[in-house]
């Protein structure tokens, strides 16, 4: 079974967001960090600076290869995990804990509804897995 | 020998098997106004000890370094080529231009430019140092467009001290990305401060200056590393390794990337190239640096062993969200600068800078001293120099190679307001008889 809580949104570029009021905490999910290998480096975004839904926003490389981070959700971002560049094994660890990358003050409500369930992602995974 | 060798007989097979009647026929679409009619205008075939006399009567012709005394700079140097390297660099394992495409396969390579690598790093006071790239005009224009994607800022600020053909690489490279580049203008010599910081601003991405610059002239690094940083810009310092021997390298005095034409160490000056582009950045920086990259590890059974590292900085990995579109290296360049920095050593490639120094002020000293001879500028200078002459330097030059000198670089090509100075550069080469024969010859041409 894999690990994708209930209460976050999801998507198909294997984010995740978590709604905390007006903004939304964002990292990638454990299938993603499964798939990547042990991650080396993290490239975020300056706070302050803006993001568009389905736009890049950062990188992310591990051994194997490297991948665009894509945003859920547009807004601007306030807080970047400063501890990734230093640790950027927590990716892999804890992908929905310390290994969460940036929160974003979202400009509104509605693309929150437009990203995926934890149902649909398992969905994805499980198709994707297999 | 041909370069495609097949027989008639395998063109005949060819031909047959796609239809084909003869090779004529493979050129029928092509309309006969944009075909050649005659036989091309070529000499025939000459045998080889022909063709090597005619190649040598016409080398013959040119002006170089080894029949003529070289005053020649402005960013070529004349600097000593010691004779092990050309032996060196003929043994079969290491005589190619390229980074291997294999490269773990050719650990001996990797290891060279590992060490090159390191030589770079320490001499500019860098963390690291990429496998080197094309020249030091284009690792000047990568390292600004490299600066531009550190800071995401969009303006740079150049000083009229770097080298003039450096500069246009950088126009040119800035036009894409569309950033915007302003001239800072030289006081006495160097770089006015003043000018660089009324320049920076809050969007200035990198300022650039040249240390010692294209003039011969020293610059106050730290000063315009102060001025870049207070305004959250990076220090570009352009520089000749060899003259770092000696200077304080640019990383002690706050230069962010250093980059530079490595010729110098031991690479021939070969009318203009191939040379060396060096390039050296903090340790922070290297994600975005350019270029190839050889990293030291350890295999399995605990081994010293080399790789190419951080290549997803590359387009064969990152494609068009590379760090730079350059993925090769001037191997065998880099190779030669090797085995120059390893002959000379430490206190070697000191006495090569203490050396040029010391023989470009006597002889600045002896030219100056002919009546309407003077130094252009009053700033201290390293192993070059401008003259204003009296005369003008085109045909002063021109006198000069009567008597196997090669005077120097007239500046009017690259600025009119220079149209009196002549550039001259002195390496540790020149001998006092050469000094003394060029003030004679100098005193005549403008008497």
């Amino acid at each position: 079974m894999a690990n994708v809580p209930a209460d976050l949104r999801y998507t198909k570029e294997h984010e995740w967001a978590k709604l905390e009021g007006d903004k939304a905490r964002v990292g990638i999910t454990a299938f993603a960090q499964e798939q990547l290998g042990d991650v080396v480096f993290v490239e975020l975004p300056k706070a302050g600076s803006k993001v568009t839904a389905m736009k890049t926003f950062g990188v992310v490389e591990s051994v194997k290869a490297v991948s665009d981070l894509f945003a859920p959700l547009s807004g601007e971002v306030v807080e970047v995990n400063a501890e990734l560049p230093k640790k950027p094994e927590v990716v892999n660890t804890d992908p929905y804990g310390k290994g969460w990358m940036i929160v974003i003050k979202l400009d509104g409500t509605k693309e929150w509804e437009g990203l995926m369930s934890a149902a649909d992602y398992e969905t994805l995974v499980a198709a994707a897995g297999h | 020998m041909r370069y495609i060798s097949n027989t008639p007989a395998q063109q005949r097979e060819m031909l047959a098997t796609i239809g084909a009647g003869s090779i004529e026929d493979l050129l029928a679409r092509i309309p006969a106004k944009a075909r050649l009619s005659r036989p091309l205008n070529v000499p025939a075939a000459m045998a080889e000890t022909d063709l090597v006399r005619l190649l040598r009567g016409m080398s013959a012709r040119n002006a170089n370094a080894d029949d003529f005394v070289c005053f020649l700079g402005a960013g070529s140097y004349d600097h000593t080529v010691p004779s092990p390297i050309n032996h060196l660099i003929s043994r079969g394992e290491f005589f190619t231009a390229y980074t291997p495409y294999q490269p773990e396969a050719s650990q001996g390579t990797l290891r060279s430019i590992f060490e090159y690598q390191t030589m770079m790093a320490e001499l500019c006071g860098m963390d690291v140092a990429n496998a080197s790239l094309y020249d030091g005009a284009s690792s000047l224009a990568e390292a600004v467009l490299m600066a531009h994607a550190v800071t995401e800022r969009n303006a740079i600020v150049l000083s009229k001290g770097v080298n003039p053909l450096y500069r246009q690489v950088v126009e040119t490279y800035c036009e894409g990305p569309g950033l915007r580049l302003k001239s800072a203008a030289l006081g006495d010599g160097s770089t006015d401060l003043d000018a660089v910081r009324k320049s920076v601003t809050g969007q200035t991405a990198a300022v650039v200056i040249q240390y010692p610059n294209f003039f011969g002239c020293l610059e106050d690094v730290k000063a315009a590393a102060e001025i870049a940083h207070a305004a959250g810009a990076l220090l570009i310092v352009v520089a000749d390794p060899v003259n770092l021997g000696l200077l304080t390298p640019p990383g002690a005095l706050g230069a962010d990337l250093v980059v530079g034409e490595g010729q110098g160490l031991g690479v021939p000056m070969t009318f203009g190239g191939p040379n060396l582009g060096v390039f050296a950045v903090k340790q922070e920086l290297v994600r975005r640096m350019p270029g190839r990259l050889v990293g030291a590890t350890v295999d399995l059974d605990g081994q010293r062993g080399f790789v190419l590292t951080l290549q997803t900085r590359e387009q064969h990995i990152r494609r068009e969200k590379a760090t730079s579109n350059i993925c090769t290296n001037v191997a065998l360049c880099a190779l030669m600068a090797t085995i120059h920095v390893a002959i000379m050593g430490k206190v070697g490639l000191r006495k090569v800078g203490e050396l040029s120094t010391a023989k470009a002020h006597y002889a600045a000293e002896a030219f100056a001293r002919i009546p309407g001879v003077k130094l252009k500028f009053s700033a201290p200078f390293f192993k070059e120099f401008a003259l204003e002459l009296p005369k003008s330097p085109e045909r002063v030059v021109k006198r000069l190679t009567k008597d196997k000198i090669l005077a120097g670089v007239p500046l009017k090509a690259f600025d009119r307001s220079y149209k009196d100075c002549l550039l001259v550069a002195v390496t540790e080469k020149r001998t006092r008889e050469e000094i003394d024969a060029y003030a004679a010859a100098l005193a005549a041409a403008v008497a």
